[in-house]
């Protein structure tokens, strides 16, 4: 076969590299509302049938949002399979802690209102609360990891080695990427229920959106400002290979600060992206303020798309840094998948995208209106 | 089996999947049966099909919860514990996982939305659709991890970068249509229609027996005695064509579910009974039918079937030829650039690089292949031959199950066809007791698969030993343990919600009772809601 070289090696790695961002937003855009809502619903809904009105906000489409995590992962494994070794390996235990909450998720949703007890109701209610809250922290105490190098050793045949523990994750700088995280999510949770509820549910949603998005917007600055002054960038020093075999050990890489704002040095366009994180978050709560939630759920997703964004356009070309080894660092041009099977999932990429940006279109269309305190009294349409 | 991080990995990623296969198969078949029904209820118009599509919706979304929650683990696991295989095979393998979730989850999770809210949101043909769709997506789903899956077991279509030291695609088309895949696929959705078949139709069994909602148990159980009757047909006449394929390719596999340790003149025999004993290598007690398993795996009477002792043979060649290929790697691999490859060390790793995988064998027991000795180098052959106990008998309780779901889904057909569902009793509690077999036999099918794979993660190219993270072993202890206590735990609830559900049975709404009072079906009248 060489239909695949229709597109050169460099190329695909780069179409990879932007797809990796795309669905990392996906899944924080898309799944971000319903485990934002997860972790504003014990504090949204004070009656059971306000709580059932929140869940129910998200009942029909969390599911299909999930999956955005799941394709996430495969797409990872697919394209960058170094990354999906080093990371899934190298964050075990973060990664069993997600795994927990995840697990519990999808049975809290489904077992919740099967059962009259208020106990009962109440238990799942707050492990709904966990399963957003946890996933959301620690993704972003992942990222402010990465963003700072993770201790990571490759052999020669590519066995990895990983030094770090679990606590050492939980530094100042990863934990304020965590907070900003759940603070970014919960304003996306809260757009999202605006748009869905009426009454109490809705108010409080908008009370708890505001702080957040605000919140979200002075986070994020202030990761910046830290990123910049006390977190050391990383730098390919040897000449770069392009178009090279997919072995991150054949090149020099230097450690120094500043490095991750090169290329905004370099292409200061790229300030649009970061800028898209902080002023979608203060169009989010102006859109929250002047009552028009479907603009404040567009301008959070915005928000969340620049946040994620910023973190690949500042590491570009690295993709996970090694703070222990800097030349075993994984970049985009050699810790992808081969030419032929980039370019095969390309074409399966462009043939299905679309069709599932369609198909979820058209679900979201039908079930679009409020869900309303009365329509769940009567048991109408809703399955929680 | 020491608790090494080796072990551990496995016992972690075994329990994982045996438990994320007890909803799997049910998942897969109980989609298909509510797109059955309610393709009745649009056909005819006879609401009591909406309302059994409803009714047994329930008890598919609660099962559904925990297949997803148990899936995900899944794919995350073998980032997690299985990073060195992450990095050498997902070149390949991680392709029809990332096409999965394209093709099959999207489609699986976004319309099971629709299919539990959309009921007044939608006409009846767009609420079909999507009971469809999560019907296709599930089914899709099985295909793309059997591909997988199927090229664990015969790797097709990949060969070793000696650049990137990993497997790459040489030939995708040769991974999509990998004939082991293709039987895989047939068994395994068949086997989980099965499971569905027998699901409803014990359920519906309950029912009859109670005397209540007769009207719906008895229309379920039609469904599901022709449904699971087909596939229980199709589940045994492809489960033959999965063991012809492994004749073909995993020849040790098919010699430890026969426990055969010797090779016998064709055809060979066919053993029925015994205590096969690895350390003796033979099996005790054993009671032969002749020619069957000749037939059976060769489908001749003229074709050997080599049997264990001369595999580990064929297997020790393999081993000295891997070293040679290992050798020749480290020689290529020293060159630096692509100009400097000495040619003999090219020539060589071409000629051998098939077996490299059986060099890496024998890092269980040295750093570096190359200085093994002769005594280990018959371990590592005798490694090749997989747990033949377990093999032997898991796949004998799978066969009897198999036979026994055609039996039981024949009897119900052709009651159903004489219209006297209710006339044994016994017959009935027989079908109750039975919901729980097809499970069993899918746990069976999974460690016939997997365990006979052993010591292969990926056949003959990557040995499971070597593909494991380098973690602790405490760590994986300890996530081990959760899992398997939050996994418990979960189930039992899961029954529970799933036994409450059953004993409140459908909710017939008012149209279906009005109708059913015109039509004078007394029973349905009546029915308790």
């Amino acid at each position: 076969m060489i239909l695949h070289e229709l597109i050169s090696y460099e190329v695909l790695r780069l179409i990879w590299w932007l797809l990796l961002g795309i669905l990392l937003t996906g899944f924080a855009v898309m799944d971000g509302f319903d485990l934002g809502t997860g972790m504003l619903l014990p504090f949204a809904g004070k009656t059971d049938l306000e709580r059932r009105v929140v869940i129910n906000a998200v009942g029909p489409v969390w599911e299909g949002n999930q999956v955005w995590l799941v394709l996430g992962g495969g797409a990872i494994f697919a394209a960058w399979p170094q990354l999906y070794a080093v990371s899934f390996s190298g964050f075990y235990l973060a990664m069993f802690v997600i795994l927990f909450a995840l697990i519990l998720r999808p049975v809290a949703f489904k077992f919740r209102s099967k059962n009259e007890s208020a106990k009962w109701r109440n238990t799942w209610d707050w492990v709904l609360f966990v399963g957003g809250f946890v996933p959301a922290l620690i993704c972003g105490v992942a990222m402010g990891n990465v963003l700072q190098g993770v201790p990571f050793r490759l052999e020669p045949d590519m066995q990895i080695h990983y030094t770090g523990s679990f606590f050492g994750l939980l530094n100042p700088f990863a934990l304020l990427a965590g907070v900003l995280s759940v603070a970014m999510l919960v304003m996306h949770g809260a757009s999202w229920l605006q748009l869905k509820t009426e009454g109490a549910v809705h108010e409080r949603a908008r009370r708890f959106g505001g702080i957040a998005a605000l919140l979200t917007a002075v986070l994020f600055v202030a990761a910046g400002v830290l990123l910049y002054s006390f977190v050391s960038g990383y730098q390919i020093t040897s000449a770069v290979a392009t178009e090279g075999p997919s072995n991150p050990l054949l090149k020099t890489v230097d450690r120094h600060a500043g490095a991750w704002f090169a290329n905004y040095a370099d292409y200061p366009v790229l300030y649009v992206v970061p800028l898209l994180g902080v002023g979608g978050a203060v169009l989010a709560w102006m859109g929250m303020a002047g009552r028009k939630p479907l603009a404040a759920l567009l301008a959070s997703g915005a928000s969340i798309a620049g946040i994620v964004l910023s973190v690949g356009v500042s590491m570009f070309p690295f993709i996970l840094p090694s703070s222990v080894d800097p030349r075993a660092s994984l970049t985009v041009w050699d810790s992808s998948s081969s030419h032929l099977t980039l370019f095969i999932m390309l074409v399966c990429v462009i043939i299905f995208l679309p069709i599932i940006l369609a198909y979820t279109s058209w679900v979201y269309a039908v079930l679009r209106g409020k869900v309303s305190a009365e329509d769940i009294e009567q048991d109408r349409g809703h399955a929680y | 089996m020491d608790l090494d991080i080796v072990a551990l990995s496995r016992l972690q990623f075994a329990t994982t999947a045996l438990y994320h296969f007890l909803f799997v198969p049910l998942t897969l078949g109980l989609s298909i049966v509510l797109a059955i029904m309610e393709t009745v209820y649009v056909m005819t118009g006879r609401t009591i099909w909406r309302d059994m599509t409803k009714f047994w919706g329930v008890l598919f979304g609660i099962n559904f919860a925990m297949g997803v929650a148990t899936g995900i683990v899944m794919e995350f696991q073998f980032g997690m514990n299985w990073s060195y295989y992450s990095h050498y095979v997902g070149d390949v393998f991680g392709a029809p996982l990332a096409i999965e979730g394209l093709m099959a989850f999207f489609l699986e999770a976004t319309f099971v939305g629709l299919f539990f809210f959309g009921w007044d949101r939608m006409s009846k043909v767009g609420h079909l659709i999507a009971t469809w769709a999560v019907a296709l997506g599930s089914n899709f789903s099985a295909l793309w991890i059997l591909i997988a899956n199927g090229w664990m077991q015969n790797p097709v279509g990949a060969a070793f970068n000696p650049q990137t030291m990993r497997m790459e695609v040489t030939d995708f088309a040769a991974v999509l249509t990998n004939p082991v895949a293709q039987a895989k696929f047939v068994h395994t959705v068949s086997a989980g229609y099965v499971t569905a078949a027998i699901f409803v139709l014990g359920v519906s069994a309950w029912y009859v027996l109670k005397g209540r909602h007769l009207e719906l148990a008895k229309r379920s159980m039609t469904v599901a005695a022709s449904f699971g009757l087909a596939a229980s047909l199709s589940v045994v006449v492809l489960g033959d064509e999965s063991g012809y394929m492994t004749t073909e390719h995993q020849k040790m596999k098919l010699a430890a579910i026969e426990a055969m340790w010797k090779t016998e003149p064709a055809p060979a025999a066919f053993t029925v009974f015994g205590f096969p004993d690895q350390e003796a290598r033979e099996t005790h007690f054993a009671v032969h039918v002749p020619w069957v398993m000749g037939l059976i795996g060769t489908r001749s009477l003229n074709t050997e079937i080599p049997g264990i002792e001369e595999l580990e043979k064929r297997a020790e060649e393999r081993v000295r030829s891997g070293l040679k290929a290992y050798e020749a790697l480290q020689r290529i691999r020293d060159a630096g650039s692509t100009a400097n490859i000495p040619p003999d060390a090219k020539a060589t790793f071409e000629e051998h690089g098939g077996d490299m995988g059986y060099a890496l064998l024998l890092k269980r027991y040295v750093d570096d292949p190359r200085e093994a000795t002769d005594a280990q180098i018959k371990q590592a052959a005798w490694d090749t031959v997989p747990p033949v106990a377990p093999l032997y008998w898991s796949f004998r309780i799978m066969v009897g199950l198999g036979m026994f779901f055609i039996l039981l889904t024949f009897t119900f057909f052709v009651l159903s066809a004489m219209r006297r569902l209710d006339r044994w009793q016994w017959l009935l509690k027989v079908a109750v007791w039975s919901i729980p077999l097809p499970f069993l036999a899918a746990e069976c099918g999974w460690i016939v698969a997997e365990l006979g794979r052993q010591p292969w993660v990926i056949e003959g190219v990557l040995p499971t030993a070597v593909a494991v993270s380098n973690l602790g072993a405490s760590t994986v202890l300890l996530t081990l343990l959760i899992f398997v206590a939050l996994y418990t735990v979960l189930i039992v609830v899961e029954w529970k919600l799933l036994l409450k559900a059953i004993r409140k049975g459908p909710q017939l709404q008012p149209d279906t009772l009005a109708e059913a009072r015109a039509r004078g079906h007394a029973t349905l009248a009546t029915a308790r809601n």
